[in-house]
């Protein structure tokens, strides 16, 4: 086998393609109503908002941070949604963009809060979790809002030429992080950083500039990701998503970003999204309750990153 | 910077004191200065009954707290502790419940902890799994494995002898004489005892605890092993407190373990801190949520003004930290 063949069968974007249609393959034997374009469609409307924030995620992990804090930045931007559009009277359309540039805020919050203070990532987003959470609660008062107008529910549960709306928005979202972390300059300039970030500066590049952007549009986009939910759910509360950095973390992990940084890819992330959500509901139709679900993911969240290490460690011998 | 050029005085013991346990000295003073303040604008802050939930309603916070922050001394975090101490009281209960002797259904969860634990150590260890992803997904693994075996259901009905967290020694709850029991001995151990102070140099600096001939697996699994016998001890004290075991995972209870470690002057990035400070850091937390009760805040801000604590707390360490380099 010549080394480049070598090289690409053990990268770990292959090994989770393989996994994924095994688990396709699997699922499709063990329920009929998986395969339908009904079902795949549905499936990627609930990944909607998990993959979105994903997309940032796996911007700020590749740097070697993290962002604990944006299930409870979404959160936060549900309620400033109800707030400003009944509370305050703002028309809609533009509470919406308010809601997602407070979001916008919070990310650039953490941001500042990491570059200018030094604060290590995971402390400083696990400090603004319990905070935009709070503030999240603390306006809301445990009041939810309800009865936004028809429109609204287009983004999240209408279609568009037969797709649901907010799968355009997350492809074509993907997309560009695709292009600008594979090919533009920004992008290597975030792997650079987290190789080296000490290096990255050394060489010139404006680290901090970077980060603060990368931290700032996981805030937007998780604030996108609370609009869409939103309208998914047709109402806030100020308990939305809670937890989701979990998944998010997962997914992009699983696809292969290094939680060290320097590694790691979007088709990666795209890989265990899809993975994850094919997991959930495959096992949701052959009958296994939610919460047995949750065990296979962190299963194979373990497993994946074993399998990937063992081979790793043969690549190199 | 220019400090760095002038000759330098031998510290007074005050400013040494204050270096070596700076931070556990600010979550003191905070501690103090809230007992004060508040207990000024309502004086049924300092009652014994409040008193007695503060410290004994939040022990098993401390106690999961010791071996938190032996992990993350060791350089490393755990996310799954608040489900595993989940699963952990709900073993506990179950056994009660089903007639086991009371020993056995007080030993078993400690064991199950230090076992579940060792494994989770050796998959970091050995086998490299960068420890936020392999807690990641223990955490998963426990807190679906829970709901999938219990439904979530309420256990009832343990026999009285089982109820620990509710004895009280001197008029003292049982759960402080732990917590503080507990937290002495490893303070004392982790300063003094060889194993102890391997915790810092494998934190500190992997390699070179490498060179110097520890060997920074076994130390990891051990940093793990212990965390779980605290786990086990906090299941066991969560368990017992009330008359019912709710047999989910307490939301959250992971971030407030891990806040309270590094609250306490635990680095996160390993190698420095101390138990004292993470059970200070504890206490501090359910003073702070007391306070707030008796201050007529509303409940719901409550999350929002401990996320501002957090945050300045982290903010004035970071500043302190700081200042120590340039010195």
């Amino acid at each position: 086998m010549t080394a480049s063949l070598r090289s690409l069968l053990l990268r770990h974007e292959t090994i989770l393609g393989v996994l994924l249609i095994l688990a396709l393959i699997a699922l499709a034997w063990q329920s009929d109503r998986f395969f339908t374009a009904d079902n795949l469609l549905n499936q990627g409307r609930l990944m909607a908002e998990v993959g979105l924030v994903a997309l940032a995620m796996t911007f700020v992990i590749v740097t070697g941070g993290i962002d604990l804090s944006v299930g409870s930045i979404l959160g936060l931007v549900a309620i400033l949604l109800g707030v400003f559009w009944q509370n305050m009277g703002i028309p809609l359309p533009i509470a919406m963009v308010l809601g997602i540039l407070v979001g916008g805020i919070a990310g650039l919050v953490n941001g500042i809060i990491i570059t200018r203070f030094g604060v290590p990532p995971l402390i400083a987003t696990l400090a603004t979790l319990a905070l935009y959470r709070g503030l999240a609660e603390g306006i809301s008062q445990a009041r939810s809002v309800r009865g936004y107008p028809d429109w609204f529910f287009t983004l999240g549960q209408g279609e568009v030429l037969g797709v649901p709306t907010q799968l355009w928005i997350f492809g074509l979202l993907a997309l560009i992080a695709a292009v600008i972390l594979g090919l533009s300059t920004f992008g290597r300039a975030t792997y650079a950083i987290g190789s080296n970030a000490v290096a990255s500066r050394f060489s010139g590049l404006s680290v901090d500039r970077t980060l603060l952007l990368i931290y700032m549009a996981s805030g937007l986009i998780a604030g996108l990701a609370a609009v869409i939910f939103v309208s998914r759910v047709s109402t806030t509360r100020s308990d939305m998503g809670t937890g989701l950095e979990l998944d998010v973390i997962t997914a992009v992990v699983l696809g292969g970003t290094s939680i060290f940084g320097g590694r790691g890819t979007i088709i990666g992330t795209l890989l265990g999204l899809v993975l994850m959500q094919a997991l959930k509901n495959g096992l949701a139709l052959a009958g296994v309750k939610g919460d047995g679900t949750i065990v296979v993911i962190g299963a194979v969240l373990i497993g994946t990153i074993l399998i990937s290490n063992i081979f790793r460690k043969d690549a190199d011998g | 910077m220019s400090d760095i050029a002038l000759p330098r005085r031998r510290p007074s013991y005050f400013s040494r004191l204050f270096e070596a346990y700076g931070q556990e000295i600010v979550v003191l003073t905070a501690i103090v200065v809230l007992f004060i303040v508040v207990g000024l604008v309502n004086p049924r802050f300092l009652s014994n009954t409040n008193l007695t939930s503060i410290f004994s309603g939040n022990a098993y916070i401390a106690v999961a707290a010791i071996g938190m922050a032996m992990v993350i001394i060791s350089g490393h975090i755990d996310v799954s502790v608040g489900s595993l101490i989940g699963v952990l009281a709900t073993i506990a209960g179950t056994l009660a419940v089903s007639g086991y002797p009371i020993w056995v259904a007080w030993t078993v969860p400690v064991l199950v902890g230090i076992a579940i634990n060792t494994c989770l150590g050796a998959l970091i260890a050995y086998m490299r799994i960068p420890s936020i992803v392999a807690t990641l997904g223990m955490l998963s693994i426990l807190k679906g494995g829970l709901i999938s075996a219990t439904g979530g259901t309420w256990i009832t009905g343990m026999p009285p002898q089982f109820f620990i967290a509710q004895a009280r020694l001197f008029g003292v709850p049982a759960p402080v004489y732990f917590m503080a029991i507990l937290t002495i001995i490893v303070a004392l151990w982790m300063r003094y005892s060889a194993t102890g102070r391997s915790l810092y140099a494998v934190g500190g600096n992997a390699e070179a605890a490498r060179a110097t001939g520890l060997n920074p697996e076994r130390t990891c699994v051990l940093a793990f092993a212990l965390h779980g016998f605290f786990a086990g001890i906090a299941a066991l004290l969560f368990a017992t407190q009330l008359q019912v075991i709710q047999s989910t995972v307490p939301p959250n209870l992971e971030l407030t373990v891990i806040t309270a470690a590094v609250i306490g002057g635990v680095s996160i990035l390993g190698g420095t801190g101390t138990v004292i400070g993470s059970t200070l850091a504890a206490v501090l937390f359910a003073c702070i949520g007391s306070a707030l009760i008796f201050l007529s805040v509303s409940a719901y801000w409550l999350r929002a003004v401990l996320g501002l604590l957090i945050l300045a707390t982290v903010l004035a360490d970071m500043a302190r930290r700081r200042r120590s380099l340039v010195r």
